[in-house]
């Protein structure tokens, strides 16, 4: 048998569809273009407590309170775990999270956007979940095994999302028109931000097609969109809401919907950090971190002490 | 895509890895949990913690919200040795001794399941 260099190694493990694991040899550039991705994800996820930790206080029922809190729990989870997997790639958690306070990490432009009615709980855990799973249902199966557990993992809690926000929202919609207008009010908000969510068309997505050949991604941007739009929409006519989209019909010949252009302006906008809610959100969690030094300190100081009284 | 973010026209889409003089947190502590009662502790992932203790506290918020086990065991992950990369691709690939390997064995088919 030929000796294999081993990027041919590399390669092989990642056609045969097997898993690349942290102790394996792997392109500089693929160690790299998973620890953006994984710590942009980590990040999202923390970051993303924050509008739905907002309504907290003002769950409309005690029932409500405990689903929300618990949801919210599992963000910080789900950020725990994708820390640790960057971490198998050899980099520290407390630098990824000084680099986001620093502003020179991002996270996902969605969480930029304000929570303003209750309907907008349910309607993120629907639309907004909705789109996250479309997407991590894929990374389960990615080639690289940490990242792909772990989605594992979130994948299943995020069916808990989804459906509780889903139920909420139908809720609102056998409520009062009032209720069900709110419900309507919040879906016109998060539509297009939910398909935003996807990234560019295929055509402009610069470094999918590397992505695609690690198999980090296995799904082009556009086909997620598309499944995602096809889900989404009879469970809309459920509802009895409308989506706000004068273009979207059932194309029989495609077997699909169509659906009409996002407003690429205000994409980029809202990627380059000009959100709503954008400087909130790290000034929020740049207070959190500096209100809880505290804590940690202590924790340290407590654990030094216990052991050299041992 | 979802919780990635597109690299915007001009943009460069490599980011920064490290702080330089940072402080280093919490030690890290890798994760076993037994999922119910008849089968081995398996490693689930790997946590931050000041002590064992707390290690344990975190452990079970972190990976056990659901009932996921019944049982969990934390390590210090300094404390785990491992062979290196290129020891363990020997180590592994190592399975020419087929005569180990009970398929190997033709059993007449007259003597039945054994």
């Amino acid at each position: 048998m030929a000796v294999m260099t081993p990027e041919e190694r590399f390669q092989a493990i990642v056609d045969a569809e097997s898993k690349i694991e942290p102790s394996d040899w792997m392109p500089e550039g693929y160690r790299k273009t998973l620890i953006r991705q994984i710590a942009q994800h980590a990040h999202s996820e923390i970051i993303g407590m924050q509008p739905e930790g907002n309504w907290i206080t003002r769950a409309p029922s005690l029932h409500r309170k405990a689903i929300l809190m618990a949801k919210v729990q599992d963000e910080a989870g789900h950020g725990l775990y994708l820390y640790s997997a960057t971490e198998t790639l050899g980099v520290k958690r407390d630098d990824l999270q000084e680099l986001l306070h620093q502003g020179k990490h991002k996270y996902s432009s969605i969480f930029n956007y304000p929570t303003l009615t209750w309907a907008d709980i349910g309607t993120i855990g629907w639309l907004v979940d909705g789109a996250a799973i479309t997407n991590q249902v894929m990374l389960t199966r990615c080639s690289y095994g940490p990242y792909s557990r772990a989605m594992v993992r979130i994948c299943k809690e995020e069916s808990f999302h989804q459906r509780q926000g889903y139920e909420s929202l139908i809720r609102l919609c056998n409520g009062s028109p009032e209720q069900k207008a709110m419900a309507q009010d919040a879906l016109n908000r998060w539509w297009w931000p939910s398909l935003m969510m996807f990234g560019p068309h295929d055509t402009d997505s610069t470094h999918s097609e590397q992505s695609m050949q690690w198999k980090i991604k296995r799904v082009s941007n556009d086909d997620l969109r598309q499944q995602f739009v096809d889900m989404t929409v009879p469970q809309a006519e459920f509802l009895g809401l409308t989506i706000p989209d004068p273009d979207l019909r059932w194309n029989e010949e495609r077997g699909h919907y169509d659906f009409g252009e996002i407003d690429w302006d205000e994409f980029w906008r809202v990627v380059k950090g000009h959100g709503p809610a954008a400087r909130d959100r790290i000034e929020h969690k740049i207070r959190a971190w500096e209100d809880g030094s505290w804590v940690r300190e202590a924790a340290i100081a407590h654990a030094a002490k216990t052991r050299s009284a041992a | 895509m979802t919780y990635e973010v597109p690299v915007a026209p001009g943009e460069k889409a490599e980011i920064e890895e490290r702080i330089e003089g940072a402080a280093d947190g919490w030690p890290m502590w890798e994760v076993f949990v037994r999922a119910k009662r008849g089968i081995s502790h398996v490693h689930i992932g790997s946590l931050h913690a000041p002590d064992a203790r707390t290690a344990l506290q975190n452990a079970r918020d972190v990976y056990t919200r659901r009932g996921e086990g019944v049982s969990v065991w934390v390590v210090p992950s300094s404390e785990i040795s491992a062979f290196e990369p290129e020891a363990a691709a020997e180590y592994v690939e190592a399975n020419e001794k087929v005569y180990r390997l009970a398929t190997t064995y033709e059993i007449p088919d007259e003597v039945g399941q054994m």
